[in-house]
């Protein structure tokens, strides 16, 4: 059995028009150490209805895009360089404040990783969602507000919603704050969904029940989701797509399929390769050799080079930053590597193709 | 069977990989990853982090040169704190015979006087801080190791303490033990001032308590007190070391007020907080007399605070900053 | 929450019996009220040996003690051991005047610094920022009694150059000040300066403070949350992270009572008020130890009480404190 198995619906038919496109996003932070270049040239299109995964280890750069495009990045230290934020007519990096406000919790919506820091400690769940509510709807009463947040809670799992709305944070457990920060975040019916790690802090069995819930949100809500994780299981359950990130650049797009059992680029395939595998009998783990290059002055040309065996020494590698490019035919998988076609020929994840044992 | 390729995981590191003309090697190989291998002690860095606030080390400057100063008293000061003269009363400060802070009351050389003064507060605030760390570092080490009830009954005799305003209690007890030498008067005030670091002391060794190193140590077989003091207090040092810098600018400022107030040291040793309350006592013509003693104490104090404010950044960044 | 504060209580009360038991062993150690009468070579034997009978001067401690809990409860502390005059009236008006030197006082240091704290947190690195944080620097390095002194010399001078009184620098009251809204100003004009002293010492303090715990929320998750939710700058600050910033200070405030006090006995001394501090400081100077036991204890069931007022404070400000 593949991971991929487990996925029982097909991928949706897209619309042609990304209801978010982001082109050539590149954010630094001025540090006292030197320049951190958090992101470079990041592109990826949202399409209505997709969860587009966003996969890559920790500073890879996978939350500054998504914050940067939200505003929520502060400005210094922080700096957008260049780029665009296209949602809709409007480009969200070039938005006044006021109006970027109005979006967000609205229409963009955010989830974050660990629900016991991300909500204030001294006001109650429903005080929470229900400011959540009135911000984006003024004229709704406290009343209208409150009904609607013990709605969002029962839509969320919360037993006893009715109870457990006047409860503070401190009195849920962990997969319950989750559960209530997703309903604070569907509160008003949001286009786009950003989750960052929504599991990472929980544990094991409780992100069973997330990825369910978010399944809900998503299917109450029809939003289009951005789902940033360093998880590829939960990548294998939800996403339609995946952007893979290292060093602040995108490496590879492309469908989720194709991402697990056809990647194009050294690093995906060194992801796929580490994974630990319950159809095969492996002896060793296969880690990515090395350590994830600085920000402040990465490594010059293809920012993987020092870890990845398919230069094997090229210079190009050491030279040249690769270009995200097309592979293959269906002109939707796309790849920065120099050598990504030889990565087609060579069969360096055969694991991963169905072979009965 | 795994049918995966049969090759080996070929090392990045080696030789072989990094073929291409170049001579491959570690040191190649981390500059082109761009990591920063210069190991540095922990000490090290505490260093210079300390050495990033400027006005820390200017502190440090300014102590130095005031103990220096403190220690060759006899041989700086232009006059002994005790010679009278009779025909300069009261003179405000001028160049005419060095008298650059003025005179007092009784004609003796201010700038001499403040001098032996300074002397004496840095004695007495340095043994101040000294008693209290100690008695606090032991009492806090004890109440944190051991909790449960050594724990209770510790933090009970604390509460106590604090429960009557210190001052209050200080200026009684001066009152009959404080009478003449600083040494006295030191331990007074280190009495009432040691809970705040005991305090620190039990919160960091409470914790330290639960981490796998004290167990380990302990199935090593290592006594109670080999534990404490070989293992635990080395983590402490860093806040001890910023408490009791703050310890000493109270201590200044106590020993100040005590003095001034007429308790304390007696005469005819001068001490900053006598000579402004001498001072003070002469009307408000004569400003020098209550003034220079008193920038001295400030100065003093802002600059170990400084000092202990860099420390605190240096030794322990996470601590949250009171005041 | 009924059964902590009881229980509190409880053992605050145990805390003011030790705490009283040990301050009167160490006072009789200490003091001798009749030390400076028996060194007055017209005084007699028998007029000393009177006073020591009507007083029980020579009854072993445990019964001297005793007496003195009984006169706390039943007569209000007694009375001196020499003049015979009793002891409240006189502690009850220093009190008066000392609580309304020291509750002006906090409140302009925690209303203004907490102002100042928040806005340098807002403004972190600001001109407004270096200047708060030197001040505050300065203004805990000094002590008391010299910024006392100097604002005294300060405007000494000022009456004597430009013969114009702003604020007095001794006393409560001139001599006649009048009634109904005279003496309300002239009680403020004399009372300004040493507010200010009092107050110069806890702005600093509170002003780091709330500094440094807004700077700290401010950046903490939930503050990112409520951004992701669309509130606006205000809100997000007022609400979600003022709010937490303040739940430390309430304790610090409560802690800092005795240190409040020591400056006031101080300021008081200082200023000539009529105050606790003035009373606590002559009557050790005459060594009589029933008014400064007196004294010690009003203000140890003080520190207690604003104790406890501060946990209570705390628990109803975070309701992660609650469950008790």
């Amino acid at each position: 059995m593949t991971v991929c198995a487990t996925r029982s619906t097909p991928s949706r038919e897209r619309v042609p028009d990304p209801v978010l496109s982001i082109d050539e996003l590149t954010v630094e932070f001025e540090t006292e150490d030197g320049i951190v270049h958090a992101v470079t040239d990041v592109t990826y299109d949202l399409f209505p209805g997709e969860t587009l995964g966003i996969v890559g280890e920790s500073g890879s750069g996978k939350s500054v895009s998504v914050m940067t495009m939200l505003g929520l990045i502060p400005q210094p230290p922080g700096r957008v360089v260049r780029g665009e934020a296209r949602y809709g007519e409007r480009d969200l990096l070039k938005m006044p404040t006021k109006e970027l406000r109005k979006i967000r919790g609205g229409e963009i919506a955010m989830i974050f990783q660990d629900p016991m820091t991300s909500l204030n400690p001294v006001f109650t769940i429903g005080n929470q969602i229900s400011e959540a509510i009135e911000t984006h709807n003024p004229g709704m009463g406290d009343k209208a507000a409150h009904q609607r947040t013990i709605e969002l809670l029962e839509l969320v799992g919360v037993p006893f919603a009715e109870r457990r709305v006047n409860q503070y944070p401190h009195e849920f457990s962990g997969g319950m704050r989750q559960r209530a920060m997703i309903a604070m975040a569907i509160a008003n019916d949001p286009r786009i969904l950003i989750a960052d790690e929504p599991t990472t802090a929980l544990d094991v069995t409780i992100q069973a029940q997330i990825v369910e819930v978010m399944k809900a949100a998503q299917e109450e809500t029809h939003a289009a989701t951005i789902l940033i994780t360093h998880d590829l299981g939960l990548i294998a359950e939800l996403a339609d797509r995946v952007v893979v990130m290292y060093a602040g650049r995108v490496v590879e797009l492309a469908d989720v399929y194709e991402i697990f059992n056809s990647p194009r680029h050294p690093y995906t395939v060194g992801l796929m390769n580490s994974l630990a595998r319950l159809d095969a009998d492996l002896e060793w783990l296969d880690p990515i050799p090395g350590q994830p290059p600085s920000m402040i002055s990465p490594p010059p040309g293809c920012a993987f080079h020092p870890r990845c065996v398919h230069s094997q020494g090229r210079a190009v590698c050491r030279t040249d930053i690769p270009e995200l490019r097309p592979i293959g035919d269906s002109g939707k998988h796309v790849s920065a590597c120099h050598f990504a076609e030889e990565l087609a020929a060579k069969d360096v994840v055969g694991a991963l193709v169905e072979e009965p044992s | 069977m795994s049918e995966r390729s049969a090759q080996p995981v070929p090392d990045p590191f080696s030789p072989a990989v990094t073929a291409g003309g170049a001579v491959a090697g570690d040191i190649e190989l981390s500059h082109e990853s761009g990591l920063d291998l210069k190991a540095r002690s922990q000490w090290a860095y505490a260093r210079i982090r300390f050495f990033r606030h400027k006005l820390a080390v200017i502190s440090l400057f300014v102590l130095a040169f005031a103990a220096i100063v403190a220690v060759f008293a006899d041989q700086i000061a232009p006059y002994g704190f005790d010679e009278f003269d009779f025909e300069h009363i009261v003179a405000a400060p001028t160049l005419d015979g060095w008298h650059i802070f003025g005179t007092d009351q009784l004609g003796r050389d201010y700038l001499s006087r403040v001098i032996y003064g300074l002397r004496t507060s840095l004695w007495v605030a340095l043994l101040v801080a000294s008693v209290a760390t100690v008695l606090g570092t032991i009492v806090g080490a004890v109440a944190g190791y051991y909790g449960g009830v050594v724990d209770n009954i510790l933090m009970r005799l604390v509460d106590l303490i604090l429960v009557v305003p210190f001052l209050a209690v200080l200026l009684v007890l001066s009152a009959y033990l404080g009478q003449g030498k600083p040494i006295r008067v030191g331990i007074i005030v280190a009495l009432l001032i040691w809970t705040g670091l005991a305090r620190i002391v039990r919160g960091t060794f409470l914790s330290l308590r639960e981490k796998e190193f004290v167990e380990a140590a302990r199935a090593a077989g290592a006594g109670d007190m080999r534990i404490m003091f070989r293992h635990m207090l080395p983590s402490t040092v860093g806040p001890i070391v910023v408490t009791m810098t703050l310890l000493i600018a109270v201590a200044i400022l106590l020993e100040a007020a005590l003095s001034f107030l007429g308790f304390g040291v007696q005469p005819p040793t001068p001490a900053l907080g006598k000579l402004i309350g001498e001072g003070a006592g002469e009307g408000f013509s004569s400003w020098w007399l209550v003034t220079f003693p008193g920038v001295v104490i400030v100065t003093l104090a802002l600059a170990v605070n400084f000092i202990g404010d860099g420390l605190r950044d240096a030794l322990d960044p996470q601590q949250r900053t009171r005041a | 929450m009924l059964t902590y504060v009881i229980r509190r209580l409880l053992f605050s009360i145990l805390v003011l019996f030790a705490a009283s038991i040990l301050v009167f062993w160490g006072m009789s150690l200490v003091t001798s009220p009749l030390g400076f009468l028996e060194q007055q070579p017209g005084v007699s034997e028998q007029t000393i040996q009177n006073i020591k009978d009507r007083k029980h001067l020579d009854d072993p401690i445990y019964v001297r003690y005793g007496n003195w809990v009984r006169d706390v409860f039943t007569d209000k502390f007694g009375t001196e051991t020499i003049s015979d005059q009793p002891i409240w009236p006189d502690l009850k008006r220093a009190m008066g005047h000392t609580v309304q030197l020291i509750v002006a006082a906090q409140l302009l240091a925690v209303l203004l610094g907490v102002a100042i704290g928040v806005y340098s947190a807002l403004r972190q690195y600001s001109a407004v920022d270096y200047a708060a944080t030197m001040f505050s620097f300065v203004g805990l390095a000094m002590p008391v009694f010299w910024l006392a002194l100097m604002l005294q010399v300060l405007f000494v001078n000022i009456y004597l150059w430009f013969d114009v009184r702003i604020f007095y620098v001794a006393s409560l009251n001139s001599v006649d000040p009048g009634t109904g809204i005279h003496f309300v100003l002239d009680r403020a004009q004399h009372l300004a300066l040493p507010i200010i002293v009092l107050a110069v010492a806890g702005l600093a303090s509170y002003s780091r403070f709330m500094r440094a715990a807004m700077l700290e929320v401010v950046n903490s998750d939930y503050v990112r949350t409520a951004r992701a939710k669309g509130l606006d700058e205000r809100r997000v600050t007022m609400k979600h992270a003022f709010r937490n910033a303040l739940i430390p200070l309430i304790t610090l405030l409560a802690i800092d009572f005795g240190a409040i006090l020591s400056g006031a006995v101080v300021t008081e001394s200082v200023f000539a008020l009529d105050g606790m501090g003035l009373y606590f400081l002559t009557k050790l100077n005459a060594g009589d130890p029933y008014p400064v036991m007196a004294f010690l204890m009003v203000t140890a069931v003080l520190v207690v009480v604003f104790n406890l007022i501060a946990d209570l404070a705390y628990g109803w400000l975070d309701p992660r404190v609650r469950l008790e």
